[in-house]
C-alpha cells in the first residue's frame, strides 16, 4: 500500500499533447476515479502509471520513490483492463497464479493467496475453468483476482466495466467498492461513465482536454462545480444552462432571464454575489431537480414561473419536463402526480439556493466559496 | 395479416417467396457438387499412382485398362524399401526437413514477435520487407547461390556443394521469410493487453513469448511447420543443383534421377517411391490438423 504522487506529468506523441502538466497526490488506501469523456487523457495518465506509458515530462512516485524510468514489472502496480485480457491458455488459478509463479512464489503461498482472492470474488467453483468457458462478469472477477493475489501497493483499472451489460455493471460495481472495502489497497479508477465515478470513488478526478478540470469529493463536484465542463459532465440529466444577467433594483439584487421573467435573489445568494459586475452577460446553471412543480408553502428562493413543455419523459418516480426558454432547452423534474402532459403549459418553480453562476465566456463558476 | 385478406380477395396468384431453409439447401447442394468435383480432381492422381505402383513392369508395359489391377503385386514396394539407396534419400529428405523445420522456427517465431510486438525504428519496413524477399523465385536465385556456395569453398576450404547438409542453410531462406510473414499476422491478432498484463503481471519480453504468445498463436505456428516441413520435403530445384551424388540426394531428385535410366521409365517403382514419398507429410498434417483449432484465443478479451 502506498500514495501515488503525479507532479505535472507530461505526456506527448509527436505533435499531440494528450497530457498536459497533471498535479495529483493520491493518499494511501484511497480511491480515485479519473473520468472524463474519450480523449481527455485519462488512460493515458493511468498507463504512465503503471509504466506502460513514458512520460514526457514531471514526476511520478508510487509510495514515494519516483518511478519514472522503472519497469512495470517493478512497480508493484496490478492492473485490470477494459477487456480482461485473461490468457486464454491457462485456467483460471493459473491466470491468477502467473505473476507470483514468474517471482517464484513458494506454492503453498501461491496457493493460499489464489483461494483466498477465488473466496474474496465468490469463483471459487470456476477455478478450473478456461477464460472461455466464463461470462463476462466472471471474467472481470478473474482478471480482478489476478491483480489482488499479487497484492500490490496499487491498483489500476482501465474501464473494467465498460465491456459488461448494464445491469451487471451496477452488480460489480457494488463488487468493486465491496472489495476495496476489504482490501483496501490503494485504488486509480478510469471510466468515462459519470455515475461510476460518483458511485465508487472517494474523490474524482474530472479531466478534460488533458487538464485536470477539478478534484474533490462526489458531492463537492456535484454541489459546488468550479468549470461549465464539471457542471455539465457531473448529473444525469445534464445541468441546465442559460444567458442571464445581474440587476440592482433599489437594494434588492435580482437575476434576470429575459424581458419577461426576473427572479429576486434569496438573501444568501445575493450576498454571495454582491461583487459580481451588473448588467453583464452570465449564465445561469441550475440542476433539474431544481425545477420542479409549483408547491404550497414555497421556501424563500423558490420562484415560479409558467412555462409551455415540449416533453414529457415519465421514468416512474419522477417525470422529466423538457422546455423552451429565450432558445435554451431546460429539463426539470416534476413529480409524476403533477399532471405534466406533453405540449401543456405548467407551473414550475425554480429554487435558485441551489443555483449557480458562471462566466459565459471562460466557463468559471463564479462566487464559489 | 393484412397481406393474409388481399390474398384471398384477389385473384390468385403464385407467389414465390424467399425461404432460408430451402435457401440453405440449395447452397449445401451446390457446395457438395462442387466439393465432389473437387475431390475427384485432387484423389484421381494418387489413385492412378496407387494402381500403378501395384501391377508389375510387365502388366505396364502391357499397357492394359490403366485403372484396373488384373495381377496385384507388392514387389514395387518390397524392392524399393529393401534398396539401400531408396532409404538414404529417405533418411536424407526426412533429416534435412526436421533441421530446417527447427531453424526456421527457432529463428522466424523471435523474428515475427519483435516485428509484430517490440515497435522500433524501421519494423514496419523490416516486416514488408522479410515478407518481399519471399517473393524472389528460387529459380532466380539458385545460380547466385551456387555461386555463394563455391567460392566459400574456394576461400575456407570448407567443402558445401555436393553435399546434403548444404541445403540447411538453403531452405531456411525459402522458409523463414514466408513463416516470419505467418506469424507476425498470427502475433498480431493477439490483443495488446495481453502482453501489458504479462509485463505487469512481471514477465520478461522472453517469458511473454514462450508462456503467452506461442501458447496462444499455436494454430499459426502449427500452420507455419506444416509449411516448413511441405517447402523442404518437396523441393526440387535446389537439391537438384547443389546435390549430385546418390548418396547426397533427398527423396523427390532420388527418385527421378535412381529410377529414370537414360529412356527406361520405371513406372512402378517411380509411383511407388512418390506415394511412399508423401507419406510423412500425411502422417503429420493428420497429427497436428487435432491441434489446428482456430479460435484458441477465445475467452481472452471481450469477443
Amino acid at each position: 500500500m502506498a500514495e501515488v504522487n503525479l507532479r505535472k506529468v507530461v505526456k506527448r506523441y509527436d505533435d499531440v499533447e494528450a497530457v498536459r502538466g497533471i498535479d495529483l497526490d493520491i493518499s494511501d488506501k484511497e480511491f480515485i476515479v479519473l473520468v472524463g469523456p474519450s480523449g481527455c487523457g485519462k488512460s493515458t495518465t493511468l498507463r504512465m502509471i503503471a509504466g506502460l506509458e513514458d512520460i514526457t515530462d514531471g514526476d511520478i512516485m508510487i509510495g514515494g520513490d519516483v518511478v519514472n524510468d522503472v519497469p512495470p514489472k517493478d512497480r508493484d502496480i496490478a492492473m485490470v483492463f477494459q477487456n480482461y485480457a485473461l490468457y486464454p491458455h491457462m485456467t483460471v488459478a493459473e491466470n491468477m497464479s502467473f505473476g507470483l509463479r514468474l517471482k517464484h512464489y513458494p506454492k503453498a503461498e501461491i496457493k493460499a493467496r489464489v483461494t483466498e482472492a477465488a473466496r474474496l470474488l465468490d469463483i471459487t467453483d470456476l477455478i478450473d475453468r478456461k477464460p472461455k468457458q466464463l461470462s463476462g462478469g466472471q471474467r472481470q472477477r478473474v482478471a480482478m483476482g489476478r491483480a489482488i493475489v499479487r497484492n500490490p501497493k496499487v491498483f489500476l483499472f482501465d474501464e473494467p466495466l465498460s465491456n459488461l451489460d448494464a445491469k451487471l455493471r451496477v452488480q460489480m460495481r457494488i463488487e468493486i467498492k465491496k472489495v476495496h472495502q476489504k482490501v483496501r489497497t490503494t485504488t486509480v479508477y478510469v471510466t468515462h461513465d459519470q455515475v461510476e465515478a460518483m458511485t465508487l470513488a472517494d474523490r474524482v478526478v474530472v479531466m478534460n482536454k488533458g487538464q485536470i478540470e477539478q478534484i474533490g469529493t462526489p458531492n463537492e463536484l456535484y454541489h459546488n462545480p468550479a468549470t461549465r465542463f464539471v457542471a455539465g459532465f457531473i448529473g444525469s440529466p445534464a445541468m441546465n444552462f442559460l444567458p442571464c444577467r445581474l440587476e440592482q433594483v433599489g437594494d434588492q439584487l435580482q437575476l434576470r432571464l429575459t424581458d419577461r421573467i426576473a427572479f429576486p435573489l434569496p438573501p444568501r445568494r445575493a450576498a454571495q454575489y454582491n461583487n459580481l459586475p451588473r448588467n453583464e452577460r452570465l449564465l445561469l446553471g441550475i440542476r433539474p431537480e431544481h425545477i420542479a412543480e409549483v408547491r404550497p408553502h414555497a421556501e424563500p428562493g423558490i420562484e415560479p414561473f409558467e412555462a409551455v413543455l415540449d416533453v414529457t419523459e415519465p421514468m416512474g418516480m419522477e417525470t422529466l419536463v423538457y422546455f423552451t426558454l429565450e432558445g435554451a432547452e431546460i429539463c426539470g423534474r416534476v413529480n409524476p402526480n403533477a399532471g405534466a402532459r406533453d405540449g401543456a403549459p405548467m407551473r414550475l418553480a425554480v429554487d435558485l439556493n441551489n443555483m449557480h453562476l458562471l462566466d459565459e465566456t471562460s466557463g468559471v463558476v463564479l462566487g464559489r466559496p | 395479416m393484412s397481406s393474409l385478406t388481399i390474398d384471398k380477395a384477389g385473384p390468385r396468384r403464385k407467389v414465390k417467396y424467399g425461404s432460408m431453409s430451402r435457401d440453405r439447401t440449395w447452397a449445401l447442394r451446390w457446395s457438395y457438387f462442387f466439393l465432389t468435383l473437387f475431390a475427384i480432381f485432387a484423389l484421381l492422381p494418387p489413385i492412378y499412382m496407387l494402381i500403378t505402383s501395384l501391377k508389375s513392369s510387365a502388366e505396364i508395359s502391357a499397357a492394359t485398362n490403366p485403372w484396373w489391377v488384373f495381377h496385384p503385386t507388392l514387389s514395387n514396394y518390397i524392392e524399393l524399401l529393401s534398396s539401400r539407396q531408396y532409404l538414404r534419400f529417405f533418411w536424407n529428405s526426412a533429416v534435412i526437413s526436421v533441421v530446417v523445420v527447427a531453424v526456421t522456427m527457432l529463428i522466424s517465431v523471435p523474428a515475427a514477435f519483435a516485428l509484430a510486438r517490440m515497435k522500433f525504428w524501421g519494423s514496419a519496413v523490416l516486416a514488408t520487407g522479410v515478407f518481399l524477399t519471399y517473393l524472389i523465385p528460387d529459380s532466380l536465385l539458385f545460380i547466385p547461390l551456387f555461386k555463394m556456395f563455391a567460392t566459400i569453398g574456394n576461400w575456407t576450404g570448407i567443402q558445401l556443394i555436393n553435399r546434403w547438409y548444404v541445403l540447411l542453410f538453403i531452405y531456411p531462406t525459402l522458409t523463414v521469410p514466408f513463416c516470419t510473414w505467418i506469424m507476425i499476422g498470427y502475433f498480431a491478432s493477439i490483443p495488446k493487453e495481453l502482453d501489458e498484463a504479462a509485463i505487469i503481471d512481471g514477465a520478461s519480453w522472453f517469458q511473454t513469448l514462450t508462456r503467452i504468445f506461442i501458447p496462444v498463436a499455436l494454430p499459426g505456428l502449427i500452420a507455419a511447420t506444416i509449411f516448413a516441413f511441405t517447402v523442404s520435403w518437396a523441393q526440387f530445384l535446389y537439391p537438384l543443383v547443389f546435390t549430385t551424388s546418390t548418396d547426397q540426394l533427398v527423396l523427390p531428385v532420388g527418385i527421378i534421377t535412381s529410377l529414370v535410366k537414360g529412356d527406361v521409365f520405371n513406372w512402378g517403382q517411380i509411383m511407388t517411391g512418390a506415394l511412399l514419398g508423401a507419406a510423412p507429410p500425411l502422417i503429420i498434417y493428420a497429427f497436428l490438423m487435432d491441434y489446428y483449432i482456430a479460435g484458441l484465443t477465445a475467452g481472452a478479451t471481450k469477443g
